[in-house]
């Protein structure tokens, strides 16, 4: 078991996803920045969907009550192992009663802790990623307890990783949405002229963005809506959908994200600067 | 023969969206239906996709690393050409009990007043007619519902409540429907239906499908909380409710 000392802002258990769902209105979840959680699983020689801690902003503080390994990664924080300072992108040894501590993000949003044979809660519809209501619980609380099978034999091929970081990445590259074409003149311009901040509403389900588009009163009959989609309301806000985003929706969806934009995406906060850049 | 214009398009890196034309119309609805069902049966027998069906358009999302969209554009489009004019897909006409007693719906007599009706020939329209699920989204287990009469039509609350009930019905312009779960939300709300429409428990967490029926029927409070109290145990299923088995 993993004992949590403290949850931390916002922490929550998420493997690649929960798919073949959503023509049933489920929502894929699944770890924000995907890329970061496949190469922590590579390294600890696990399945490729294992379950892993996605960790938000200010992260936790673990008990382990038994032997296993890890490795974190993703956003740079300060991480300390029984008050030590630990590397990322590393294979950590655990005994029993080891505390792992998050403390001051460096870089990036999101965080990643990965175990050996990842966590084991409950798999729901095919996955274990957190979503309300598929799960019962969308983040940890104070004294949640996590299950994992104990491992003391394990001798990794590689015992750390060196990564093409994206955290500081700003350029998602986009392709046009099905309702681009519909857009103005001015409108196309703008997604590719300047920048965009993120604004504070942004979350697993989406990201808004601070700068509008002109107005309008383009309309369409709901229809399907992806992680990554790009979606300008009729007052000319633009709305990024994410991994928990809606399944459908009624607003113009102006432009798509490429996957690896979603990951770049998932590492930016409040205030943050993005440009789209044509695929 | 394509019996309808389609388009084609790309939607990122991995999905497609073909659209019909830009109608509320169940020919088209049902056109769509079919060519996912054949398609599910006939071309794409591995499971390495999924679809999305809503109102006008179907999303195919594919999870192949070597997916081609030129390609996979073709092949749809000769899959809808040769589409032979049998019914494929089967759809189910679902009864649903709703109490609409003053508990529940909230914003009932608000609703009459400005239908320029009373309360009970708001419930006796929105238990006569049938409605076609047009899509399923928004939120897990949401429905879509086409069909609601004109007379019907009643503005968004100005002001959204906090919290809406599981479970609760609500009216909205031209669209009628369930939360499945508790929300924030604007719709007038006029009874709440018992039984669930999101159950992640079990196997098929939603009954409905898009293209199925919905008739709604009135219960009172009493039997809601019997209703309640069978749905609980398993003694009133899916299959109570299934009108055309």
């Amino acid at each position: 078991m993993v004992k949590m000392l403290k949850a931390g802002f916002y922490t929550s258990i998420q493997d690649l996803g929960r798919f073949h769902h959503r023509s049933q209105g489920i929502p894929v979840s699944g770890a924000m920045d995907s890329y970061a959680v496949t190469h922590l699983n590579k390294l600890l020689e696990n399945e490729e969907n294992a379950a892993v801690l996605e960790i938000t902003i200010t992260g936790p503080t673990l008990e382990f009550t038994e032997d296993t390994y890890i490795a974190f990664g993703g956003a740079e924080f300060d991480v300390q192992l029984n008050g030590i300072p630990v590397k990322d992108h590393k294979i950590h040894k655990i005994g029993k009663g080891d505390v792992l501590s998050y403390g001051t993000l460096i870089k990036g949003y999101r965080g990643y802790l990965a175990i050996k044979g990842g966590f084991k809660t409950d798999e729901i519809l095919g996955s274990r990623s957190w979503f309300k209501p598929v799960t019962t619980k969308g983040s940890f609380l104070k004294n949640d307890k996590i299950p994992y099978t104990p491992e003391t034999l394990f001798s990794p091929l590689l015992s750390e990783v060196t990564l093409k970081s994206h955290l500081l990445d700003k350029e998602l590259t986009v392709y046009k949405g099905p309702e681009f074409d519909q857009l103005s003149a001015e409108q196309q311009g703008r997604l590719f002229s300047k920048g965009f901040t993120i604004a504070k509403e942004n979350n697993r389900m989406a990201y808004q963005l601070n700068e509008l588009l002109e107005a309008h009163q383009l309309s369409m009959l709901t229809s399907a809506t992806l992680p990554g989609t790009v979606q300008l309301t009729p007052a000319g806000k633009l709305i990024i959908l994410m991994k928990d985003g809606q399944t459908t929706g009624g607003y113009t969806r102006a432009l798509q994200l490429s996957e690896e934009s979603i990951h770049i995406l998932a590492q930016k906060k409040t205030g943050d600067t993005i440009t789209f850049k044509l695929i | 023969m394509y019996k309808y214009p389609v388009s084609i398009k790309q939607f990122g890196e991995k999905a497609i969206i073909i659209e019909w034309p830009h109608y509320v119309e169940e020919a088209i609805l049902n056109d769509i239906l079919q060519f996912s069902t054949s398609l599910k049966a006939n071309y794409l027998k591995n499971n390495n996709f999924e679809l999305v069906t809503a109102y006008n358009s179907l999303t195919l999302i594919f999870y192949d690393t070597n997916f081609n969209f030129n390609k996979t554009k073709d092949f749809l489009l000769g899959c809808y050409k040769n589409e032979e004019q049998q019914i494929l897909f089967k759809n189910s006409v679902w009864k649903i009990p709703v109490c609409y007693d003053e508990e529940f719906g909230v914003d009932l007599l608000e609703v009459a007043q400005k239908l320029r009706m009373t309360p009970k020939q708001v419930i006796k329209n929105h238990t006569s007619t049938t409605y076609t699920v047009y899509g399923i989204g928004f939120l897990p287990g949401f429905m879509y519902l086409g069909g609601l009469s004109k007379e019907m039509e009643v503005p968004r609350r100005e002001v959204p409540r906090l919290k809406v009930l599981k479970g609760a019905v609500g009216l909205a312009s031209k669209q009628t429907g369930i939360y499945p779960q508790e929300s924030p939300g604007g719709w007038n709300i006029i009874g709440n239906c018992p039984f669930p429409l999101f159950d992640a428990k079990v196997e098929i967490p939603i009954f409905v499908s898009v293209g199925d029926k919905i008739q709604f029927y009135a219960i009172s409070k009493s039997e809601y909380d019997l209703l309640k109290i069978e749905i609980e145990i398993g003694i009133f299923t899916t299959k109570n409710m299934l009108a055309n088995g």
